[in-house]
């Protein structure tokens, strides 16, 4: 059997820890710039909030029921969810972290359901996040099970027995499942198919000519039979993307040049993270969709190296080419980004001929930049195109302290 | 993260750390350019890593820094930082971070027959039973205080 730990409104969960008085208030977590609704806590959700609204549009409901918002704290998320991942991993001996709120366990060993009570009491305990568990005979299924649970149990666990599919996959909406996308969901239910179980009736072969294998693998799946194991070995990112909405929408070259800059550096730390290098970087601009009066501009530009590079150099300069070449100052942007792709492992590099570079020494300073970096702070070395002003910041008015990762943060209590 | 004993005499025990810290800078790495090698590089270990001293269960532990001196009898004191094991189970006599209604607060459990307190260490406050109606909830365990002298 394979469960799907997911944790329970897991951004306003983070907050609440650190903050009791929220507990059983209404809670939303805006995107970055504070911009949309990303998280909600259960009284939110009551109140109607839906994902995704724009701040700005939902303002009397947030002010009338005296809705607690926060902005973003990813330093604090990332630290909690690497918490609940290592206390899983305490239990378990496969876990797979499917994001940073959900992860795929092994249960093929235990019986199911007491177990699974007491992760979810030991996850609680350990890091004060709430979970729940839904165990079933596949991935998919375990993440039917986990619905359930959520939705319809006081335990916040469910194991979802072979006997008991049909029933479950009833009451399932086709959207619902996992992997299908709203569009495929708007194409099945044209031919009929509405539910999770009429998903499973459809002929395969018919599946497989109007869909994809992937269709075909996910009826197998619902039907009980594994076709997705745990992926166990941390597979690397085909493509990485650092993007953000400036704080003030802007058209000033140095202020998107600045951030371009840092943009591109983030992407050339993560590289050599993992230990990989690019062979191609891409950076677009976006102007405010919302404003109709506005020029609209989104343009985007791929451009390539001869040899493929993790060096924050080599990276940010391409960028700023890039840059050049699609700004332009008639628009107002509000959005910039840079992703690097095609990317392959550091040691499977091919040297080029015409190569100017030499990249032994440049990768030893690259590492020397990134040790002081880990030690000193993040970007206390960084190259002079990534600026000091950070004009271009984003707006989050509602951040909560680093409660977990800075010490001037922590907790404070009066006693 | 364990501290493993390394060695004991009549006076004085050594202890080696294992720690996988990523920060951990050795204490000493050898490769003197001229003169004579150290003859103590063969005997060093890793520094020890007070976080191997302090933290049983990383993915449980959370500091807290107090303000004010309802604790001064059991060694907290204004402006420490206390480390917090919320992996360990309350007993009687526990120093515990908890919250009453909404506001967090640190005292010593006392349990006494059926009824149970939060009792302060210092005669100035009176300690607070923990009742039915109150909305208490546990947030961890005081495992250790660290007072700054500086």
């Amino acid at each position: 059997m394979i469960g799907l730990a997911d944790c329970n409104n897991f951004y306003a969960s983070c907050e609440r820890v650190f903050n009791p008085k929220i507990k059983g208030k209404p809670v939303v977590v805006l995107s970055n710039n504070d911009g949309c609704v990303i998280a909600r806590s259960n009284e939110a959700k009551a109140l109607n909030i839906k994902m995704g609204e724009p701040a700005f549009k939902i303002k009397p409901i947030l002010q009338k029921h005296k809705v607690h918002i926060f902005s973003t704290n990813f330093a604090l998320y990332g630290d909690l969810s690497e918490r609940v991942m290592n206390t899983l991993k305490s239990e378990i001996n496969k876990v797979e972290v499917y994001s940073i709120d959900e992860a795929f366990l092994d249960f093929s060993d235990f019986s199911s359901f007491d177990r699974a009570m007491s992760i979810r009491k030991k996850v609680k305990q350990w890091t004060g996040i709430p979970i729940s568990i839904g165990i079933a005979p596949t991935k998919t299924l375990a993440k039917v099970a986990n619905h359930i649970a959520k939705k319809s149990t006081k335990e916040g666990v469910f194991v979802l027995r072979e006997r008991d599919i049909t029933r479950s996959l009833q009451h399932l909406a086709v959207e619902d499942i996992w992997g299908v996308g709203r569009r495929n969901a708007f194409k099945l239910k044209q031919y009929g198919v509405y539910t999770a179980l009429d998903f499973t009736n459809v002929n395969i072969e018919w599946l497989r000519r109007k869909f994809s294998i992937n269709a075909v693998r996910l009826q197998k799946e619902l039907k009980g039979e594994r076709c997705y194991e745990l992926e166990l070995k941390k597979t690397k990112k085909k493509n990485i993307c650092t993007s953000r909405s400036f704080g003030k929408e802007t058209n000033n070259y140095n202020i998107i040049k600045q951030a371009v800059s840092n943009f591109a550096n983030t992407c050339a730390v993560k590289l050599r993270n993992e230990r990989s290098c690019c062979y191609k970087i891409s950076v677009f601009l976006m102007t405010n969709r919302h404003k109709a009066s506005a020029v609209q501009h989104f343009p985007y530009i791929t451009l390539n190296f001869n040899t493929p590079t993790s060096d924050s150099f080599e990276i940010v300069s391409k960028a700023n080419i890039a840059l050049q070449t699609i700004y332009n100052n008639a628009c107002i942007y509000k959005k910039a980004g840079v992703i690097v792709q095609s990317i392959v492992s550091e040691n499977e590099v091919q040297a080029s001929l015409f190569d100017t570079i030499d990249r032994k020494k440049r990768n030893r300073l690259m590492c020397s930049i990134d040790k002081i970096n880990m030690l000193m702070g993040r970007d206390k070395i960084r190259l002079a195109a990534q600026g000091f002003d950070r004009k271009w910041k984003l707006k989050q008015e509602k951040l909560s302290p680093c409660y977990t990762t800075r010490f001037s943060d922590i907790l404070s209590v009066n006693i | 993260m364990t501290i493993k004993l390394l060695h004991k005499n009549k006076y004085l025990t050594f202890y080696s750390s294992t720690s996988s810290q990523l920060l951990n800078i050795p204490f000493y790495e050898g490769g003197v350019s001229a003169g004579f090698p150290s003859p103590a590089e063969d005997y060093m270990h890793s520094k020890l890593d007070l976080n191997d001293l302090l933290i049983d269960h990383p993915s449980a532990t959370y500091y807290v820094r107090v303000n004010g001196d309802s604790m001064l009898g059991a060694g907290i004191q204004s402006g420490d930082l206390l480390v917090v094991d919320r992996s360990l189970e309350v007993i009687d006599n526990s120093i515990v971070v908890a919250n009453i209604n909404g506001e967090f607060t640190v005292k010593r459990i006392k349990k006494n027959k059926n009824k149970m307190f939060l009792v302060p260490e210092n005669e100035k406050y009176q300690p607070i039973e923990i009742t039915e109606e109150m909305d208490f909830e546990l947030f961890g365990v005081v495992a250790h205080v660290i007072h700054h002298f500086i």
